[in-house]
């Protein structure tokens, strides 16, 4: 069976340790602190000005000046602080910000992403996706293996416009755990019930599989 | 002490003309100056190039200026959710141009600090590094990006003082603090304008230094974008 997105965003959480500061992207990244474990330290960076986020607030308690930078209400965590924009992008262009988590259209196999435009359609803009894959460490990419047109988004080249050049290493999907190195997806692991064939079928960039690929474990 | 108080938002905005670059603060619908952007809607000002993060919504924010057609150009990181902002791109009447979040925010932190350009990582190999020079430092590579210039910035602070001092609230910071001083005159506007000397000195996020004019805004209806919330 093909993970959810719920799934994806748990299987990603596995890879957030103790201690790290972590940025989240919009869509499936944000579901990633649902599913972090209790026992470790993690605190949630958004771009717009806050270290520290938490869970949104309860009704009734929405501060129309506490926002993440999807633009909902959310609600600070002791600890929490605020900064303005250019503050918010050294954390992220330093380094400082440990993981960054975030989705896309097409991921090449030389680590090239695209996730902010598509010619011909309206053009939203890049917000803080180019800072972010530009400098981040750490890069997971969260998406779904194929596109609504059941094409690979897992490509040997990138056909969109480029957000960042070669700068994700990891990506987890419906099926699959890759990594990018040699200019190449390399298979980690399967979701569960999910075959090395399946997963060939759906990669369009090349894939190398090493031995038997074990299993998500959730 | 420099007094920096204007009576309101009149005397505030005095001097904004057709053709000028306005820089405005604000993420989302989240501390934009709302007195400034209504006063901006009443002066009918035309052409203008706004520098923003975002666009606002069709029937606030910025999106009250784009339904006058008062902006010739946006430089903004992101403008979705606006109907209007979309037709007039799409048409051609509006020119838009997009940058790097990062990059903008420090586009106009170079200007307030006297920096003409400095080099990033953000958006090289991509259409924003297009006609960029670029150069490599530590084996990756760079662009260089120019400090903003602005005739007027349009900021929002939750409380200042007469000596033009600023306090910021929440989120609600983001851009406004780097505007400040990076256009020929800053105008914040504020919740909260007490006496100079009753704001703590330590609590000072932006010197009076980098306003020109502060005013008490009226009203702030303060909109929330997306309302979420969790069950109790």
């Amino acid at each position: 069976m093909a993970l959810s997105k719920e799934q994806i965003a748990q299987r990603i959480a596995k890879e957030v340790k103790d201690g790290y500061y972590v940025n989240l992207g919009i869509g499936i990244p944000t579901l990633v602190a649902n599913f972090v474990r209790d026992d470790i330290e993690v605190e949630f960076q958004s771009e717009n000005g806050i270290l520290g986020m938490g869970p949104f607030p309860f009704e009734g308690e929405e501060d129309a000046d506490l926002i993440n930078a999807g633009k909902q209400t959310i609600t600070a965590l002791p600890g929490a602080s605020f900064f303005d924009s250019a503050t918010s992008f050294s954390m992220i262009r330093g380094q400082h910000v440990d993981l960054t988590i975030l989705g896309a259209m097409e991921v090449a196999q030389n680590g090239n992403i695209a996730n902010w435009k598509i010619p011909g359609k309206m053009v939203k803009g890049m917000g803080g996706a180019m800072d972010l894959v530009a400098s981040a460490e750490r890069i997971i990419v969260a998406m779904m293996h194929t596109n609504r047109a059941g094409e690979s988004k897992l490509l040997k080249e990138c056909s969109l416009p480029l957000t960042g050049v070669e700068c994700v290493t990891k990506i987890v999907t419906n099926l699959a755990v890759l990594e990018i190195k040699d200019n190449a997806f390399h298979l980690m692991e399967r979701a569960p019930g999910v075959s090395v064939d399946e997963i060939k079928e759906a990669t369009d960039g090349d894939l190398v599989i090493n031995g038997d690929i074990p299993e998500m474990v959730l | 002490m420099i007094t920096k108080t204007v009576p309101n938002v009149e005397a505030a905005c005095e001097g904004v003309e057709d053709n000028m670059t306005l820089m405005l603060g604000g993420f989302g619908l989240c501390g934009i100056p709302e007195n400034a952007i209504s006063q901006l809607v009443k002066l009918n000002v035309k052409d203008v190039t706004c520098i923003s993060n975002n666009a606002g919504v069709d029937d606030f924010g910025l999106g009250l200026l784009l339904q006058k057609k008062q902006i010739k150009k946006m430089i903004s990181s992101y403008v979705g959710e606006n109907a209007e902002f979309e037709r007039q791109m799409l048409s051609g009447e509006l020119e838009v141009e997009l940058i790097p979040q990062g990059t903008l925010a420090q586009r106009c932190r170079a200007a307030q600090s006297g920096i003409p350009a400095f080099y990033t990582p953000a958006g090289y190999g991509t259409e924003v590094g297009e006609g960029k020079e670029s150069r490599e430092f530590d084996g990756k590579m760079h662009l260089l990006e120019h400090a903003f210039e602005a005739d007027f910035a349009f900021v929002k602070a939750w409380k200042g003082d007469t000596a033009g001092n600023l306090i910021f609230k929440g989120t609600a910071r983001n851009f406004n603090p780097n505007m400040c001083g990076a256009a020929n005159i800053t105008v914040a506007e504020v919740e909260e304008l007490v006496p100079a000397g009753e704001l703590d000195p330590n609590d000072i996020h932006i010197p009076g230094i980098f306003v020109q004019r502060i005013f008490k805004g009226e009203r702030y209806e303060k909109r929330i974008e997306q309302r979420t919330v969790r069950a109790k």
